[in-house]
């Protein structure tokens, strides 16, 4: 489904990835963990475009994309979650679902949309609310919904629990895989490698811009190196 | 009386009214509170007081009133006491300013009059308070929710109650040919206003050049005319789309930049399409600019004492009137203020369209926008193109209604006028530029015999406005701009 190969990527000078290679497979579940800093995010956005990979491809559905603009790859079948959410937050949580629909068939809109609700039953009774106002977990599933709403058959999820209660963080997990079983395929980045290491049919490790393990989520989970960095009290 | 006080922050009301009267005050003494007056040496102003205290009472009464309405602490009694007091005291005070405040009060008895002032500043107040709560952090959120939907309503009311006033007003007893001309340039500049809207308040590109457009239009008119003997009806759509076509053309290059960089080059564009207007002298007349520019018909009438060389009607005798230039003043006015109302229309509807939302969402996060799929720059080019569409309209109309244009009409503090005027009504309400350009357009346009001083008014207007209010008169929905910083919104 998504292949990249030898992927670079800058902030100016600073070299953020440094020769990423990495392939996520037709209805897996890809999770990608890593230190603060190691490139995690940059690495979604580069598959997104901005900053543009260099050096390498990165080739979607067969098609490459290393050299589209964002607003072309987005309408690929890629939807993205960000880091940091990115709601719109004077708009309402109806509008934010609106936007994230912007370019399907509208026909599919309320059928969608009642998908996203019975995932997250509290935007259903938030719909009129401005997302700005929203708690910081009721933004982070607003902005999955969001990404659900662009239909996409390919899920890039930028760290979905971050600042989430372990019951909401349970939730958000299980909705993960009941997309996946939906026949959606995900690439999450993690902190909480625990949960994404379960989830996951196949991991990568990502170490200062470059890809240093991989494996399947129950190897890495077993790995020494990996619980003493990742799991077992953090760095 | 202390039962009716109850639960009343007098402090808090002490400041609202002070706050009211103190704008008042500065306004009005600069407006209307000074007269210029012809003596032996020279001109000199001389100072109204009483007008300034007029407004000054009918204005802390309104704010009270206003304060007790949305407070809710106080009952009912308290503002009917407010009223009364107004009642007592306004009439008592307008004893002798009939004579100097005819043009403001039509009215022949005292309290119709009061009323015809008191209503609008209670009006404006309310208006005020709604941008000051939904201005409010979001720990407010609920109640902020509850007054903007009350606003909602308030504005659609109020907004029908003026499109039927404003219909019915040139053949109402108060149509005077003076009222209705300046009330059409007040409608020219309302439409621009929601025109340039699309483009600021909307998309949030802050175009400083919008007048180009409205030059481009009024040429467009002028020229075909001129040239081909085209009617104004033709032209109209013309003009819209030359106007379009400019839009576009300079959105190209234009608005990969942002912000700052995007707001030099439109207010360049706007000097260059002047230089061009004054320089290509064969084309476009130069500096002399055109004149003659024929006035729109009614559907072939013309407006004229006698009939058309070639036979034929005029508007007058087709009807069986006899000839009043009134009759096209009066019909200046109509069409231009359906054209203003149709964009209103246009903007509510699009606003409501994908790519509406789309523009609001690009103001609010261009990034995440384009994660979302959307290609910024057609997103920005439709809202460019529209916006400049609507400026050439009115652009057509203004030559047609003036028969005379030069690139005198067309400098760069139009665009600032019109500027402003959004911004102040609150970027992005269509209600809000209403009252702003009635304010900066229409006030001026009143107070003429004051020369300069008026400009200076002015400019202190609109500073106190952006100290008081610094999200417009009227907002729903929060601006892009904001002039003081406050809580982070994510
Ligand atoms: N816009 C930017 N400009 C300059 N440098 C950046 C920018 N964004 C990220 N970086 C740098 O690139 C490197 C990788 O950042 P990235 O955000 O991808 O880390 P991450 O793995 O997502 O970390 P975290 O787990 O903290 O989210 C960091 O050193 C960061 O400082
Ligand atoms: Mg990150």
């Amino acid at each position: 489904m998504l292949v990249i190969e030898g992927i670079h990527a800058f902030y100016g000078r600073i070299e953020a990835l440094k020769g990423v290679s990495l392939e996520v497979k037709q209805g897996e579940i890809v999770t990608l963990i890593g230190a603060n800093g190691a490139g995690k995010s940059t690495l979604l956005m580069t598959i997104c475009g901005q900053p543009r990979g260099q050096g390498g491809r990165i080739v979607l559905e067969g098609t490459d994309i290393t050299a589209m603009s964002t607003h072309q790859i987005m309408r690929r079948g890629i939807a993205q979650s960000p880091e940091g959410r990115r709601v719109f937050p004077r708009m309402t949580v109806y509008e934010n679902l609106q936007m994230g629909a912007i370019n399907v068939d509208p026909a599919h809109f309320e059928g969608d949309i009642q998908r996203c609700f019975e995932l997250f039953p509290i935007l259903e009774r938030r719909r009129g609310q401005r997302a700005g106002t929203l708690s910081g977990g009721e933004q982070q599933m607003l902005a999955i919904a969001r990404a659900m709403m662009a239909r996409p058959r390919l899920l890039l999820l930028d760290e979905p629990s971050l600042g989430l209660a372990p019951l909401i963080v349970r939730q958000i997990f299980s909705v993960i895989r009941e997309l996946n079983q939906q026949g959606v395929t995900v690439l999450l980045v993690e902190q909480n490698a625990f949960h994404a290491l379960k989830l996951a049919h196949r991991a990568y490790v990502l170490v200062n811009g470059q890809i240093t393990m991989t494996g399947t989520g129950r190897q890495l989970l077993a790995d020494p190196e990996v619980r003493r960095a990742y799991l077992e009290g953090g760095h | 009386m202390t039962g009716l006080l109850a639960g009343l922050d007098g402090g808090k009301l002490l400041r609202h009214v002070l706050g009211a009267v103190l704008i008042t005050f500065l306004m009005t003494s600069l407006i209307v509170g000074l007269e210029l007056v012809a003596t032996q040496t020279g001109l000199s102003l001389r100072p109204r007081y009483h007008i300034v205290l007029y407004c000054v009472v009918v204005v802390a009464l309104g704010s009270a009133a206003v304060f007790a309405l949305v407070e809710r602490s106080w009952r009912l009694p308290m503002l009917v006491g407010v009223v009364l007091a107004a009642l007592l005291l306004v009439p008592l005070l307008t004893g002798n300013l009939d004579s100097d405040l005819a043009f403001l009060l039509p009215f022949p008895v005292a309290p119709l009059n009061w009323l015809a002032l008191f209503l609008p500043a209670f009006i404006l107040m309310r208006a005020g308070q709604l941008a000051y709560a939904s201005a409010r952090p979001p720990a407010a959120a609920a109640r902020r929710r509850e007054l903007s939907r009350t606003g909602k309503l308030i504005s659609m009311g109020l907004g029908l109650l003026l499109i039927l006033a404003a219909f019915a007003f040139p053949v109402s007893p108060w149509g005077s040919r003076q009222l209705v001309d300046i009330l059409t340039i007040v409608l020219i500049y309302i439409m621009l206003g929601w025109g340039l809207n699309i483009v600021v308040g909307l998309a949030g590109l802050l175009d400083l050049g919008y007048v180009a457009f409205y030059a481009v239009g009024a040429y467009s008119y002028a020229l075909l005319s001129e040239y081909f003997g085209w009617s104004f009806w033709v032209c109209l759509p013309l003009a819209g789309l030359f106007a379009a076509s400019f839009g576009i053309v300079l959105g190209f290059p234009v608005l990969r930049l942002r912000g700052d960089y995007l707001a030099i080059v439109t207010l360049g564009f706007g000097e260059i399409i002047r230089v061009v207007l004054i320089n290509w002298y064969e084309f476009t007349g130069g500096p002399d600019g055109i004149g003659g520019i024929p006035r729109p018909s009614f559907f072939g009438l013309p407006f004229q004492a006698n009939a058309p060389k070639g036979g034929g009607e005029t508007f007058a005798s087709f009807f069986g009137l006899s000839f009043d230039p009134y009759h096209r003043i009066a019909f200046l006015y109509y069409v231009i203020l359906v054209l203003a109302l149709f964009t209103n229309w246009f903007t509510i509807r699009i606003r409501k369209l994908p790519i509406g939302r789309a523009w609001e969402a690009l103001r609010e996060d261009e990034i995440a926008c384009r994660a979302l799929g959307l290609n910024p720059t057609n997103v920005k080019l439709a809202a460019f193109g529209i916006g400049a569409m609507f400026a050439g309209f009115a652009g057509s109309f203004f030559a047609a209604r003036q028969g005379f244009i030069s690139p005198e009409s067309f400098v760069f503090i139009e665009s600032a006028v019109i500027l402003s005027i959004v911004v102040l009504g609150g970027l992005g309400s269509q209600l809000g530029i209403v009252f702003s350009a009635a304010i900066l357009i229409g006030l001026p346009e009143f107070f003429r015999e004051l020369e300069d001083y008026r400009m200076l008014a002015f400019g202190l207007v609109m500073v106190l406005i952006m100290i008081w209010k610094p999200t417009g008169l009227v907002s729903h929905r929060d601006p892009t701009i904001r002039l003081h910083p406050r809580g982070d919104g994510r």
